[in-house]
């Protein structure tokens, strides 16, 4: 075998096939499960033969504008997000269907069906049914690959953005993956001024959208995009499986252990949106039933609107989760009249997520929950959600919302006359992210609001993307550091303060004193800037002192430190009713000491 | 040849390394592997599970009951993911305790080499010794080469060898 053959994420493929596609211009904001795609852009930068940007944007919506005016200077380019990053960038996505692009533009969306990762488990292939954007589907991260420089190809061939959707099980799996020679398409930037085009008035729109419509049935009709049929020998006349996405090659597999491979026409839809009204037409001609398996929502099935079609729709198809092989099973067990499947054992959850040994949002969140029993709590995006844990999380919502919701509940609750403490925490790359009008808000309407930014140098919980006030861009390039102080500064907030929340008598006392500010006739917002580096990262683990840290026999069983705490490295014995330090886990931070009533955790002297 | 793996264990344990050295043995064979993983919050701590196909398969998810192999770095997920194995599925466990399946203390023998994750390679090593895995221990020392930090490299081969003679 070809030394070119790799084991490959589904993630890294997609970021190998960008790069032999010829793309020049790469930008993402990070969100699981689609981060690895342009870390792999960035890691394999080498490889391309052309200059090529890559960048870490602010948020989803710059990333697409900034891939889209690259596409507009005539070279290939691609915005990388998650399922609820389109929502972000929906803007300037939705007007793009009308206004098209120059050179071939992909907009690469990871939707989370399940959800493993997200906040909900939204299908973009509606999303794009929506907004009027071609849609493909992959089903394996070697077919995500192969399809880029035929994606790239279809977008310049008709003007149009392109959507590739992969799943987590696409993004998050590893296959032997063929590595190509990257493309070198010889282009300058040569950017075509058009205003009855890029800057379309409503006068120009209704024909711009007639050519929309009139590409997109020529697209649906594109020969190499069609729906495939893997033919059977007719053991089932008149019926088909239709499926896109992993869930085809979850059925491939099932079908292969239930000795049915073969026997029942079988369909992979590679771009359900649009789908050719032909396939329609030839389904229903062709069958009588017709069984739609796709992630998550009934895209295929609203468009076929075939009358012998079973499905989401008619509640053949569990509507919610993954469409796991155990659950494909049971459906075609019901759908094919085969032996009913042994019942599944009840789900077990097995162990919950919980913030690191050492997390600095740990500290913090025991502090601000210690000083604000009453208070309200809301959070965001990000590691910290496991606040949740600790009982300082209240709402989780979407990027950049606590800040918001926080104003929103101080409005609700004030116009009552007093009001809870409310103190809000959201992560460095968050602030950035979806914050900053936020926090211009909630001074200009004068809420009185605690705002804990927790500041761990680093976007942790994608593992550790670079965020604008450490000075470093996409690759470890130097940059500019912008930094938070200056920008809460010149949003109005008057009482800042910044503190270590590994020294938690410090952090408290600025809490107190941000609760008496944000009390006082003057007072409006305060803002504290959490701020200890991410533990994940290895200088930060090198450059903070660590001691041996035990817990002796003066421990009264009170489970306050395992529980109200919950680092993971403590652990509870429950034949001695004592708490006790993993030490394979701990990492001697000292900051569960102040919790324990008695003083039983205790820093070794020679540790 | 056809073998269905799962590899379960916690956040930070090292099922992610466990899972590629594995499926980099089929690579270098030049036979079609199939992983999935765990990513993303789970990965902090919480009960983790990577899915390994080799042969031709399309998907790399596995039903219950159709792995032949479990390798489980955290006892405690055993409830959770044994349902996963066939009948006469095969159990390599680290554990301190005793219990159901083939356990070894990996992690006891990790901590001796000088670090506790590198109880994957161990309980690795201990269940290509009772040949239950389709590759070979120079395959996966070779995997180990190719996969492990440069620095690290002695001492995680030192870690499989471990769990070869456990
Ligand atoms: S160490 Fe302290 S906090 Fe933890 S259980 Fe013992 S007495 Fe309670
Ligand atoms: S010192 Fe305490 S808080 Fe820090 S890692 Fe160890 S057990 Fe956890």
């Amino acid at each position: 075998m070809s030394e070119k053959v790799k084991l490959l994420m589904g993630n890294e493929a997609v970021g190998q096939g960008l790069i032999e596609a010829g793309c020049q211009i790469a930008a993402a904001y990070p969100g699981t499960p689609s981060t690895e795609i342009l870390q792999t852009v960035i890691d394999s930068r080498d490889r391309a033969i052309e200059p090529l940007h890559v960048e870490w944007s602010i948020n989803e919506k710059i990333a697409f504008e900034v891939a889209l005016a690259g596409s507009y200077s005539g070279k290939r380019s691609v915005a990388v997000m998650k399922q609820v990053g389109l929502n972000v960038a929906a803007d300037p996505f939705m007007r793009t269907a009308y206004i098209g692009v120059k050179g071939g533009m992909l907009t690469i969306v990871a939707d989370d069906p399940g959800p493993h990762s997200s906040q909900n488990e939204q299908d973009t292939r509606l999303f794009c049914l929506q907004g009027r954007v071609p849609v493909i589907d992959p089903a394996s991260p070697a077919e995500a690959k192969v399809l880029i420089p035929a994606a790239f190809e279809l977008s310049e061939k008709y003007e149009l953005n392109i959507v590739l959707r992969p799943t987590t099980r696409i993004c998050h799996s590893r296959q032997n993956v063929t590595l190509g020679e990257p493309l070198k398409l010889g282009r300058s930037a040569d950017f075509q001024r058009d205003p009855t085009r890029w800057a379309a008035t409503p006068a120009f729109l209704p024909a711009l959208h007639r050519k929309l419509n009139a590409n997109l049935e020529k697209i649906a009709q594109e020969p190499d995009w069609q729906p495939r049929l893997t033919p059977s020998d007719n053991s089932q006349p008149r019926t088909a499986l239709v499926a896109s996405g992993i869930v085809f090659s979850n059925l491939v597999d099932l079908l292969d252990e239930l000795g049915l491979t073969g026997k029942i026409d079988l369909y992979q839809v590679l771009m359900p949106y649009p789908l050719n009204p032909s396939f329609s037409e030839t389904l229903k001609r062709d069958y009588d039933r017709v069984l739609v398996l796709e992630e998550t929502y009934p895209v295929i099935e609203l468009q076929l609107a075939h009358p012998g079609a079973v499905g989401k729709q008619t509640g053949h198809v569990p509507r919610e989760g993954e469409l796991l092989p155990d659950i494909l099973h049971q459906v075609l067990a019901d759908f094919l009249n085969l032996d009913q499947p042994v019942a599944l054992p009840d789900e077990r959850r097995g162990q919950r997520p919980s913030l690191c040994p050492g997390c600095p949002h740990r500290a913090a969140f025991y502090s601000i929950k210690k000083c604000f029993p009453q208070g309200i709590f809301p959070s965001d995006i990000g590691c910290y959600t496991l606040g949740m844990n600790l009982g300082a999380v209240n709402t989780v919502h979407c990027m950049g919302a606590c800040i918001s919701q926080g104003a929103g509940f101080y409005q609700a609750y004030a116009q009552d006359g007093d009001f809870p403490t409310v103190v809000v925490t959201i992560g460095d790359s968050t602030f950035f992210h979806a914050g900053i009008p936020a926090l211009v808000n909630a001074v200009v309407q004068q809420a009185r609001i605690i705002v804990v930014i927790l500041d761990n140098a680093t976007t942790a919980m994608t593992g550790g993307q670079p965020v604008p006030h450490m000075g470093i861009a996409a690759g470890g390039k130097p940059t500019k550091s912008i930094a938070i102080e200056q920008l809460v500064k010149a949003s109005g907030v008057e009482f800042l303060e910044t503190c270590d929340p590994y020294d938690n008598e410090q952090f408290e006392k600025l809490l107190q004193q941000a609760d008496d500010y944000i009390r006082s006739p003057e007072g409006g917002v305060a803002v504290l800037i959490s701020r200890h580096g991410c533990i994940m990262d290895p200088s930060v683990r090198k450059s903070q002192e660590a001691t041996l840290i035990q817990i002796n026999d003066k421990c009264i069983g009170c489970r306050k430190c395992t529980n109200a705490f919950e680092c993971p490295a403590l652990i509870f014995d429950e034949q001695n009713k004592v708490a006790l330090i993993d030490q394979d886990r701990c990492i001697g931070c000292g900051t569960c000491i102040p919790v324990c009533p008695v003083d039983a955790i205790i820093k070794e002297k020679n540790g | 040849m056809k073998q269905q793996i799962i590899v379960s264990g916690i956040g930070g344990q090292g099922v992610l390394f466990l899972t590629r050295v594995i499926a980099q043995v089929a690579v270098n064979r030049g036979i079609p592997v199939l992983t999935s993983e765990t990513h993303g919050m789970a990965q902090r701590g919480g009960t983790v599970l990577s899915t390994i196909k080799i042969g031709n398969f399309a998907s790399p998810l596995i039903r219950a009951g159709q792995a032949d192999i479990g390798l489980l770095l955290w006892d405690a997920n055993l409830p959770v993911h044994k349902g996963l194995l066939k009948e006469n599925g095969k159990l390599f466990i680290s554990a301190e305790q005793t219990g159901e399946g083939e356990r070894i203390d990996a992690a006891g023998i990790a901590r001796l080499i000088g670090n506790p994750v590198l109880s994957n390679l161990v309980l690795l090593g201990f269940a290509v010794k009772r040949q239950a895995l389709f590759c070979t221990s120079e395959e996966c020392e070779k995997a180990i080469r190719q996969l492990a930090p440069q620095k690290f490299v002695e001492q995680n081969l030192e870690a499989f060898k471990q769990g070869l003679n456990g």
